[in-house]
């Protein structure tokens, strides 16, 4: 049997809706561009900073095309303006913002918001249950 | 309202797609049963199954999509009764359920003849996942085997058997293939071409009997001829699945199939019937287009709009994977009456036209193409929307014109904005249009996304990719070949831009001369050529490289990684070889011996890798670079050291070249091969440069290719010495890197370039355009700036780091799972990870 992590319980309606902001280090600790994995309990959220925009993203680490583990190991970068992620694997990418997949029908992917505050990265997190759940959280 | 849908095919699925995209019917209740125990799949690409996709693959949708869409799926369960006055269905598993409104989706079954012994062994019908996975392992021991049935299906059975090695026969009862598309003649140039490919085809052929004792060895024929075989595949036509609707008084016709009028409903009006399985006026629609447009018909009806109704479908095909290319649109055969045909011919090169023009020469009715169908989009077009046709209509198929003017002479512009482009879909070229403005669609993975076209048959992609290219010439947007939207410049021009500025960094370089923040196209892209050009360690801007660049491994299915240390020329000492055992055991990685003549190590997790490496680093290996677009191994004979035969030390050779150029940055993978005579045993002649021993010297070959179109290397200098060897093989190199285009190899470099190899061999020997000294000179820096990228990464903590899945854990992928096959460890299948 497939056993499944529900992303969907712990996604934000936005930003309001954090529950808790989970530190995840300093900026210093990430490359340029770039992306880190992070464990929360079964969660495993990918982390990026987008330092050519000043910008902080995050989102789930599986790649739902295959269903792979990695797409903190995946390089950003932007269609139009619209920042995203491309996944390793198979280069499906999706948007860093909306978690829509941008180069096909792969469901989207859960985004979480991130803070910065003195050099000190946090991705916010909250616990949720029921009607939220929108069809493409589900995995 | 609660809607139950029978049968999770194509087109029971896109009913489902359809249904839940109608604002109207967002309340209702969707339960779909279906019998085959995976959710839908795409049956018109069944064949790509034999060409390495998987079932996963070939799914329409996942099954979390209908859970998503609050659709309850419940697969591997056959509907077996229906009550249509209690609203009841009823299922072999004794499940009762009730309806407001049934749709029966229940498609086909593959007809089988009633011949005596059809139920022996190795005997496969042609239409689900199953039939092709038996056939598969079945094929394996086969040598010999026949098709029955000479249509669409037969012959695309055919390919695949013949594809899998076998000797394969057609056996077809009429007097010519596709006898429902094509005539005489378009049927005869087809049986010419298949031949050519390695068909045998009979026709006018009709099968008695399947012979055998319990598994078939044999065909017989009514003419008394017996053929031998291991393996049959039927393919006789298709069989309505109407039993259930039969069995439950709903009307069924003559020769079978559910009866229903043009709002797909049956004699209950409560329950319709879609797909392969509806009888519309007579007609059974053996395609997927109608069965989508029948799904659209009862979509808008059961949202409330009673408008909607189905009339019939156009029946045009074009052939796949079969290798010859073979369509029929419109009204293809039996038109004399009010057509006059016009045809064309040409047995040498296997190409025939037809096309039907009404007698007042004003209207395309229909035609057939075999050998060359370029034309078939255009030509479907214009039949369906009743365009004017040219002065002279044998303009249409008389050679094609220019790209984007089809043969017709009329370009996609041509066509009304009615015109029905993805017949699928259902989309037309308004829409088409209307999406690319509305949206600012500026390539086909957009339009293929925002309006679904070319995501069913896929045939209308090339039409779709003219449409857009129209739209965006008519905007004023220029199509130039640049590397993507960041950058306004192609591989070369950026290539220029970095020597000549002294650029070093991606961010310099997109600073200067790009836009945007980059992508997973140029950020590569630009990483090989400032590597090509500067040779430094590439770990320095790890975030523009791909992730084999990234973690100086290939990435593999599971997110594991290899690790392959280079092995010169494929000559190791048995200490060495200790070693890589050594290191395999401890980490418990697969091994295997390569076609590069080296070991690949497998299932490696990221966190280990450095570990790995400097156990291997600290016994002299260094890193093989298979990760990377650079060079990858110079295999090489035993040569003359130790073979009766060879006359020139190929080993020797092979490692010296393999040294010098290890490391080297290029627009794709370079590999190489020193054989030690003319035997050819290291089968240079397959390689991106092969170096073959002569009594006099050395033959260089270059430009040459294995993999999936294999090409040969061809001669550029032959009886030559080491050091000449050596310099053309610099200048040719390094003219390659500066001029290829990102991921081309040199064969298909050497293809696309003018002169062909006569230019090649002006560049790099007669040296005509005066750069050999320069060439020379910028490989000597590159060859000078080699370091092994392995050896600088574990010796350096802040590299070291970077090789952990989590950044605050320690531990790896917990996901990650591992099987043991044939005694060593390999990844589980993708998707079973999570
Ligand atoms: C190899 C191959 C190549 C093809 N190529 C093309 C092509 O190039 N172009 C083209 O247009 N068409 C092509 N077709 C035809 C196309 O696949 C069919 O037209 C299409 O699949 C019909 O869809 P459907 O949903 O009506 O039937 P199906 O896809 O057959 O689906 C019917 C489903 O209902 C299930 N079912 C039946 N009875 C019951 C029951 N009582 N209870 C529960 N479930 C039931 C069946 O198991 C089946 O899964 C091809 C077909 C094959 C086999
Ligand atoms: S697994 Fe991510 S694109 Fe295929």
């Amino acid at each position: 049997m497939m056993e499944t992590i529900d992303y969907s319980s712990f996604v934000p309606v936005n930003g309001q809706d954090v529950d808790f902001w989970l530190n995840v280090g300093n900026v210093s600790d990430f490359p340029d561009n770039g992306g880190l994995c992070f464990k929360h309990d079964v969660l495993q959220i990918a982390v990026f900073n987008f330092s050519s925009r000043k910008e902080w993203y995050a989102c789930q680490n599986l790649c739902p095309h295959k269903m792979q583990m990695i797409l903190a190991r995946g390089m950003i970068g932007s269609q139009g303006g619209e920042p995203k992620i491309a996944c390793p694997f198979h280069k499906k990418t999706f948007s860093l913002k909306t978690g829509e997949c941008l180069n096909g029908d792969e469901c989207a992917i859960v985004t979480f918001p991130v803070r910065e505050e003195n050099g000190e990265v946090y991705v916010g997190l909250a616990k949720m249950t029921g009607d939220v759940l929108q069809g493409s959280a589900i995995f | 309202m609660k809607i139950i849908v029978v049968g999770n095919g194509m087109v029971g699925y896109k009913f489902c797609e359809k249904i839940r995209k109608k604002e109207n019917a967002q309340h209702c209740e969707i339960t779909v049963y279906g019998e085959e125990h995976r959710p839908a799949y795409d049956r018109v690409h069944l064949s790509e199954y034999f060409a390495g996709k998987t079932a996963d693959d070939l799914l329409m949708a996942p099954k979390e999509w209908y859970a998503a869409n609050r659709i309850n799926l419940i697969t591997g369960e056959l509907v077996t009764n229906i009550d249509p006055s209690k609203k009841t269905i009823s299922t072999h598993r004794g499940t009762i359920d009730t309806y407001d409104k049934l749709i029966l989706a229940t498609g086909s079954s593959p007809f089988m003849p009633p011949l005596h012994g059809i139920d022996k062994m190795g005997v496969f019908a042609y239409r689900t996942i199953e039939d092709l996975q038996q056939m598969e392992d079945y094929g394996r021991t086969a040598k010999k085997a026949v098709v029955i049935g000479g249509g669409l299906l037969g012959l695309e059975a055919a390919k695949a058997l013949l594809d899998m090695k076998l000797e394969t026969h057609v056996v077809e009862f009429a007097d010519r293939l596709m006898p429902r598309q094509l005539d005489v003649k378009g049927a005869l140039i087809l049986k010419d071409k298949l031949t050519a490919l390695g068909l045998h085809i009979h026709t006018s052929k009709s099968t008695k009997e399947v012979l055998g004792e319990g598994k078939i060895n044999g065909l017989s024929f009514a003419d008394g001829s017996v053929l031998d075989c291991d393996m049959l595949v039927v393919s006789a036509g298709i069989r309505p699945r109407d039993e259930l609707a039969k069995n439950s008084g709903i009307s069924i016709g003559s020769r079978g199939g559910i009866e229903v009028n043009n709002k797909l409903q049956t004699n209950y009006p409560d329950i319709f019937a879609i797909g392969e399985v509806a009888l519309h006026q007579e007609m059974i629609y053996g395609l997927v287009a109608p069965g989508y447009d029948m799904a659209e018909v009862v979509a808008t009806v059961l949202s409330g709009d009673n408008q909607a109704s189905f009339t019939g479908f156009d029946m045009s095909t074009k052939l796949k994977l079969i290798g010859v290319d073979v369509a029929s649109f419109g009204d293809a055969l039996d038109v004399e009456e009010e057509c006059v045909p016009i045809v064309y011919e040409n047995k040498a090169k296997g190409v025939y036209k037809r096309i039907n023009i009404t007698r007042d020469g004003k209207y395309l009715k229909g035609g057939i193409l075999v050998g060359e169908a370029d034309a078939y989009n255009m030509l479907l077009q214009i039949t369906q929307n009743g365009l004017s046709l040219p002065e002279d209509p044998a303009d249409l198929i008389l050679g094609a014109r220019g790209a984007n003017q089809s043969a017709s002479g009329q370009g996609v512009e041509a066509l009304p904005d009615t015109a029905q482009i993805c017949s699928c879909e259902g989309i037309t070229k308004g829409g088409i249009c209307e999406a690319i403005e509305a949206n600012e669609l500026t390539d086909l993975a957009g339009v293929k996304k925002v309006t679904k076209a070319c995501t069913g048959c896929g045939g209308c992609t090339p039409m779709v990719a003219d449409l857009l290219k129209s739209v965006l010439e008519s905007q004023g947007k220029q199509i130039k070949k640049t590397l993507c939207e960041h950058f306004a410049y192609s591989r070369q021009e950026l290539y220029d831009l970095i020597r000549v500025n002294d650029i070093k960094s991606y961010d310099e370089l997109l600073g200067r001369y790009g836009e945007g923040d980059g992508c997973e196209t140029c950020k590569p892209a630009v990483a090989s050529l400032l590597a090509s050009i500067w040779n430094e360690v590439i770990l320095k801007q790890s975030t523009i490289q791909d992730t084999n660049d990234r973690f100086l491994a290939n990435i593999q299915k599971g997110g594991s990684y290899s690790v392959v240390p280079r092995i010169p020329a494929g000559e190791i000492t048995p200490d060495k070889l200790l070693v890589i055992a050594q290191v395999a055991k401890k980490y418990q990685l697969y091994t295997k011996i390569t076609g590069g003549q080296r070991i690949d190590l497998f299932g490696a997790q990221l966190h280990e890798l450095p570990a790995i490496w400097e156990e291997l680093v600290a016994a002299g290996f260094e890193s093989g670079h298979a990760y990377g677009k650079s060079l990858r191994t110079i295999k090489s004979c035993v040569g003359s050291t130790w073979c009766r035969f060879g006359v020139q030390d190929s080993v020797g050779f092979a490692i010296e070249i393999e040294n010098r150029y290890k490391g080297l940055r290029s627009p794709h993978k370079l590999k190489g091969a020193v054989s030690g005579c003319i035997r050819e045993c290291a089968e240079a002649q397959s390689k991106d440069f092969g170096i073959i021993a002569t009594e006099k010297g050395w033959n260089l070959y270059v430009c040459g290719n294995g993999g999936a179109r294999p090409q040969h290397a061809l001669l550029l200098v032959g009886d030559v010495d080491k050091e000449s060897c050596i310099r053309y093989l610099d200048r040719f190199l390094m003219f390659y890197i500066k001029t290829a285009e990102p991921l081309t190899r040199t064969a298909t470099w050497l293809n696309k370039m003018e002169g062909g190899l006569t230019y090649l061999y002006d560049v790099v020997v007669n040296d005509v355009l005066g750069i050999g000294n320069q060439l020379e000179a910028e490989m000597e820096t590159l060859i000078a700036n080699y370091e092994c990228e392995w050896k600088h990464a574990v010796e350096n903590e802040s590299f070291r780091k970077r090789f952990s899945h989590f950044a605050n854990s320690e531990e790896g992928d917990p996901n990650m799972k591992f099987q043991e096959v044939r005694g060593q460890k390999m990844p589980v299948e993708w998707g079973s990870v999570v």
